[in-house]
This record gives C-alpha cells, structure tokens and sequence, in this order.
C-alpha cells in the first residue's frame, strides 16, 4: 500500500518515455513499434487494473508530484470515477493494437504518435490539477491531430488541421476559464478549488460564472457539441482505419470524463444548481446535440462519417446527464461513457475491417454483407443493437439511469429526448442493418454468391474465428489481444497474400462486441463502483 | 456612469487591451482565408491568454525570487501564474509546429493556402 501510489506518475511517465523508443529504435530496426506500444500497453492495462484494485478495496490513491503541498504543486488523484476511465483508456489503447498490428497504418512514427496519446489521455484520467489538465488536453490534442494526418489522402492533412484550429482555440478557452477561476481563488489544485470556492462565488460570483461559461464553451467545442461539432465527422473520416477506433473511443470519452470531473469534483452540484440557468444550459446543449447528432447520422451515405455523428448525439446524451445534477443521471452518465467507448471501438473497427477487405465504405455497398460475411456482419448488427439500447447490452443501461436521473429531476422534456434520440438511432442503424441483411448484394448476381464454394470455405473459416474470439472475451480483456493475439497473428502473416484482415482483427472486433453486451449485465456493478464512496462524497 | 467606466479603463486597461487582442486572434481564425494567417489568428489568441495570465498576477511589489524570508501577501508577485505561462508557450510552440507541418503539406497536395480555393479544389475532385 505503501509506495502503490508511485505507480500513479509512471502511469503517465512511461508511455510518454516509451514513446520515444520507436523513433530510436527506427534509426536501426524497421518495425519495432509494434512490439514496444503492445509491451507498454499490457503493462499499463496491469499497472491500472492493479490501481483500480486498490482504489475499489482502500479507497483514494493519491500522489503528490515532487513532495509539494497540493496548493502550489501537481498531485496526481485516481478515485472511483478516475480509475474506470483509466482502466478503459488502457485495455482500449492495447485492444486496438490487435487492429493495428496488420491493418492500421505502420512505420515506428505512427507508434510514437500512439504511446504519447496514451499517456495523454492516462495524464488527463489521474491528474487532480486543473491547470496540469489543460497540458494533458493539448498533448493529447497533437497526438491526436498527428495520427489522423497519418492517413494516406491529402483530405486527412485537411481535416487533421481543422481539427488542431479548432482543438487549439477549445483548449485556449478552457485555459481562460481556469485563469478565471485562479483569479477568484489563488489555486489550481482540484479539491482545493472544491473546497474554496463556495467563498469565492459569495464574494464574486461573476469572476466564478465567467470562469465557468469558458470552460463550458471550451469543453463544449473538445467534446464536439452541436454546433462546435463541424471538426469530428472530418477528422474521423478521414483518419486512418487504424487511428479512428482509438480516438472515437478515448479522446472524446477522456474529455467528457474531464469535463464531468471539473463539473462535480471542483463546482460542485451546489454551485450547478444555485447559478441561474446555468443547469438549463447544459441540459439545453446536451439536448439538442442529442438531436442534431441523430438527425446528421441518419442522412450520412459514408458510415464512418455516419458513426462520428452519432457520437456528437451520444456525447450529447451524457452532457445532458451531467446537467441534471442528480445521482442517477451521473451514474448514468459514467455507464454511458464506458459503454460508448466499447461499442464506438468495436462499431469503427468493423468498420476498418470491412473498408480493408471488401472495399466497402458507404451504406449502399454494405448491400448483401451478412450473406457473403455472415460474422462481422453479424458482430457490427450486435454493436449497433447496442449503441440503440436494446436491453441486454451497454447502451441500455446508461440510457436507463439517464432516463430515469431526467425523471428524478422532474425535466420531462428530457427524459422526451432520450426516448426520441433512441427511435433516430434506430433510424440510422436500421438503415445499415437493412443493407447488410436484407438488400441483395447485386441483385442479378446474388444467386451465384450465395452458391460459391469459396463463400463457404470462408464462413467455416468464421466460425472457427467466433470460437477464438470469444476464448480470448471470456480469458478477459488482456487475452484478447496478449499472446492469444499474437500467436494467431503468427499463424495468419502466411495468408496475408489472400487476406488482409486477421484474427487479430477479428478478434478485436468479436470481442468488443461481446464485451459491449456483457457491459449490460454488468451495468449494476458498474454503478456500485461508484456508488458508496464517490456518489455521497459529491452529492452530499 | 461615464465616471466609473474610465475608472474601470484607467485600473483594468490591460485586461480591456487583451481581450481585444483576444477578439483580434479569434476574428482572424474564423475570417481569413488564408491558412497560415489562421493559424497566426490561434497563436495571437493564445498570446492574448498568456498576457492575460501574466496581467492577473502582476503586483507593486518585486519579482517572485524567494530567499528564504517570508514576504507578506501583495508584497511579490506569484510565482504560479508564470510558470503556467512558459509551460502553456511550449504546448502552443508544438501547435504551431504541427499545425505549419500540415499547411506545408495542404499545400504539396493541392498547391494553394486559401480556405475558398482549397474548396472549390476539393469540390472539383
């Protein structure tokens, strides 16, 4: 117990470090970052889940970097609600690598660019600073913006720089906000903040208000809230197959992650709901990124572009929860982010894998896939009954507690917006569902696919894949891309030639969608996580 | 009324100046068209903060070496605000960087800086 806390900086310390290797090691070797972003990564799923161990049994790890006392110096905090975004922000970096490893873009750079996002976005889940955060944000901002350059077309330098404008003048308003905050209180520390600026807002409220109204403006545009979105569907469109998953699942989630924390942990809900209009607002730009988002999805014809507006909508889901301020809503909210995650990693590596393989990126050419490639079609069915809500899986239960927190509140509008948001999910998913399952690939041709042999040999080939890819669910997470991964990864790189999808990708793949079902079952456990120690502290 | 704005302007002058400067660095950012100019537009905007952080902290006292004997509140300047300012100047020196590295190479592939050309450019295609 006592020195577990040192892991906390070495959480962000090695990735960062690591991340140089590859670049050395490149001058010598051609392909080594690989196998240095996969051994950091294991070792950063073993170092959290050992850390998310401790803080669930013992409570709080904190760290206080260089021995300073937390009002002028940095202290590194995982708590409750810190510990699952980190545990997810590990097991998701080492889970795309199976992706990466044959699919994604190569070269030493790209893992460079990797480790050092990583670490970011480790930085931005066990910081306790809020000035510390707003470094963390930028650094993973230009990992980020570099590996969606990383893509082949010139239209990825584009989107990458739309981004970085953007992220960039994000961040700076955030910045403004905290320099605010600062003038008002004298420090920078988070559960300082939290416990001075109750005077604070007594003696200025509006230094604390327009403080606040930054940070929101700025988180607003990081988290890409309609109508701050315009940078998300370009820069996840045209970001390598490989990089989407990654920055769909984490930067976005790390940032709401973030903005909840400042929301809770440094304002506090008694400043959310003494403030005038200030939860109206939130709940407001939630509420109408939750219809805006679905309305884009459902016209898009690219499906990755497709997937990033339904993130905007499902982001706008969780601001609305943090609006509401009640237990339930923030309980839903932190299910719904996790589970986003899952399901939003699985849906883009599906569909990577399809883009690679079959050449098909738009909805009509997903036409016939379920005949032709019955289980990643099936898979990416699984993931999007998901990302509806559909009972047994993870994006019913944050909607639920989200639901009911709107209900607890009394703010029936949203509870309104909620179901509405889910029927439009319904909508754009069904529309790729009806492709895949129910339109003839070629209508003339289709006889003939559903006859050839070479089909068959390919679904029995599947079905020994399911039967890995679950082996590799239920070892848990560090099976499914550890050694399981990289044996059939071995095994594969003889049939690269006729294949370019691999059981790592597969894998991946089947594996998220399982867990994105499991994450269902397990939506209660998540919320006692949570509940005893975080939930009071915050609301009490 | 008027009284009490120039009393405000005569004590506050600097933050007023930098958030014209702010508004200057934003209003290049959504108004040029020419790359590089927007991506001066984000580095003027975010001098703005850095100044405004370096205003805030400034007192009728001295620079913020300490010596060992302790001053009283108001006395020296605060160090912390100083130090946020040279670790936000190196995080905005590595925007610029990637953001010029991805101009020069929107510009390898579609040989123009400005936004409008850059759209007709990519419409065509």
């Amino acid at each position: 117990m006592s020195s577990v806390d040192l892991l906390l900086p070495l959480l962000v310390a090695v990735p960062m470090l690591l991340s140089t290797v590859p670049i050395a090691l490149g001058l010598r070797f051609d392909r080594t970052g690989w196998s240095v972003a996969a051994l950091t990564t294991t070792a950063l799923v073993a170092a959290t889940t050992t850390l998310a161990n401790v803080v669930y049994t013992d409570g709080v790890v904190t760290h206080k970097l260089g021995g300073w006392s937390p009002a002028y110096g940095i202290e590194l905090v995982l708590d409750e609600f810190s510990a699952l975004i980190a545990v997810l922000v590990a097991v998701t970096a080492a889970g795309v690598l199976a992706y990466t490893r044959v699919g994604g873009p190569r070269g030493n750079t790209f893992y460079s660019g990797y480790l050092l996002l990583t670490g970011g976005l480790l930085g931005i889940s066990v910081t306790g600073d809020v000035f510390n955060l707003f470094v963390f944000l930028e650094i993973v901002g230009l990992a980020t913006y570099a590996m969606i350059a990383s893509g082949d077309g010139p239209e990825s330098a584009v989107a990458a720089l739309k981004y970085l404008i953007l992220g960039t003048v994000g961040a700076s308003m955030y910045l403004i906000g905290v320099g605010l905050i600062f003038m008002a209180t004298g420090t920078l520390n988070m559960g300082v903040l939290a416990e001075v600026l109750p005077a604070a807002v007594e003696r200025d409220p509006t230094l604390v208000r327009a403080g606040f109204a930054f940070v929101f403006v700025g988180f607003s545009m990081k988290v890409a809230q309609w109508p701050l979105h315009t940078w998300q569907p370009d820069a996840y469109q045209h970001a390598p197959d490989g990089v989407t998953p990654v920055i769909a699942a984490l930067v976005s989630t790390a940032y709401a992650y973030a903005f909840g924390r400042l929301l809770y942990s440094v304002f506090g809900p008694e400043f959310l709901t003494s403030t005038p209009y200030l939860t109206e607002l939130v709940v407001t730009v939630g509420c109408v990124s939750v219809v805006a988002g679905s309305a884009l999805a459902v016209i898009q014809t690219d499906v990755k572009r497709m997937f990033a507006f339904s993130s905007v909508s499902q982001f706008g889901l969780i601001v609305a929860a943090y609006g509401l301020v009640t237990e339930s809503a923030f309980i839903g909210a932190t299910i719904h982010l996790v589970g986003h995650a899952v399901i939003k990693a699985g849906l883009f590596a599906a569909a990577g894998l399809i883009a690679i393989n079959y050449d098909a990126r738009t909805v009509d050419e997903y036409a016939g896939l379920a005949d032709e490639h019955p289980i990643v079609a099936g898979t990416m069915a699984l993931l999007l009954v998901s990302l509806i809500g559909i009972p047994p899986s993870a994006g019913f239960v944050g909607k639920w507690y989200i639901a009911l927190g709107a209900v607890e509140a009394q703010l029936w509008p949203v509870a309104v917006v909620i179901l509405f948001s889910t029927l439009l999910t319904l909508a754009y998913s069904a529309r790729l569902l009806e492709k895949m399952y129910f339109t003839p690939a070629t209508p003339l041709e289709a006889p003939h696919v559903s006859e050839s042999v070479a089909t068959d040999g390919g679904e029995n080939e599947d079905d020994a894949e399911t039967a890995a890819g679950a082996d590799a669910a239920n070892d848990g997470d560090a099976g499914a891309r550890g050694g399981t991964d990289t044996a059939a990864l071995e095994a594969i790189t003889a049939n690269r030639d006729r294949n370019t999808v691999s059981y790592g990708m597969l894998a991946l793949v089947v594996a998220t969608a399982l867990l994105a079902i499991s994450l269902g079952f397990a939506g209660g456990f998540l919320a006692d996580l949570l509940d005893p120690s975080f939930i009071t502290e915050v609301f009490n | 009324m008027i009284d009490a704005a120039l009393d405000i302007l005569a004590s506050r002058y600097a933050y007023a100046l930098l958030f014209v400067l702010l508004g200057t660095g934003l209003y290049m950012v959504i108004a040029n068209e020419n790359l590089v100019k927007k991506l001066i537009g984000v580095n003027l905007f975010q001098s703005a903060i850095f100044l405004f952080f370096i205003a805030m902290a400034y007192v009728d006292g001295r620079a913020p070496i300490i010596e060992g004997k302790s001053h009283g509140v108001g006395e020296i300047a605060s160090p912390l605000p100083q130090v946020i300012v040279l670790t936000a100047i190196v995080v905005g020196i590595a925007l610029t960087a990637v953001g010029l590295a991805l101009i020069i190479r929107i510009y390898a592939e579609y040989g123009t800086l400005r936004e409008d050309t850059l759209r007709e450019v990519r419409a065509d295609e």
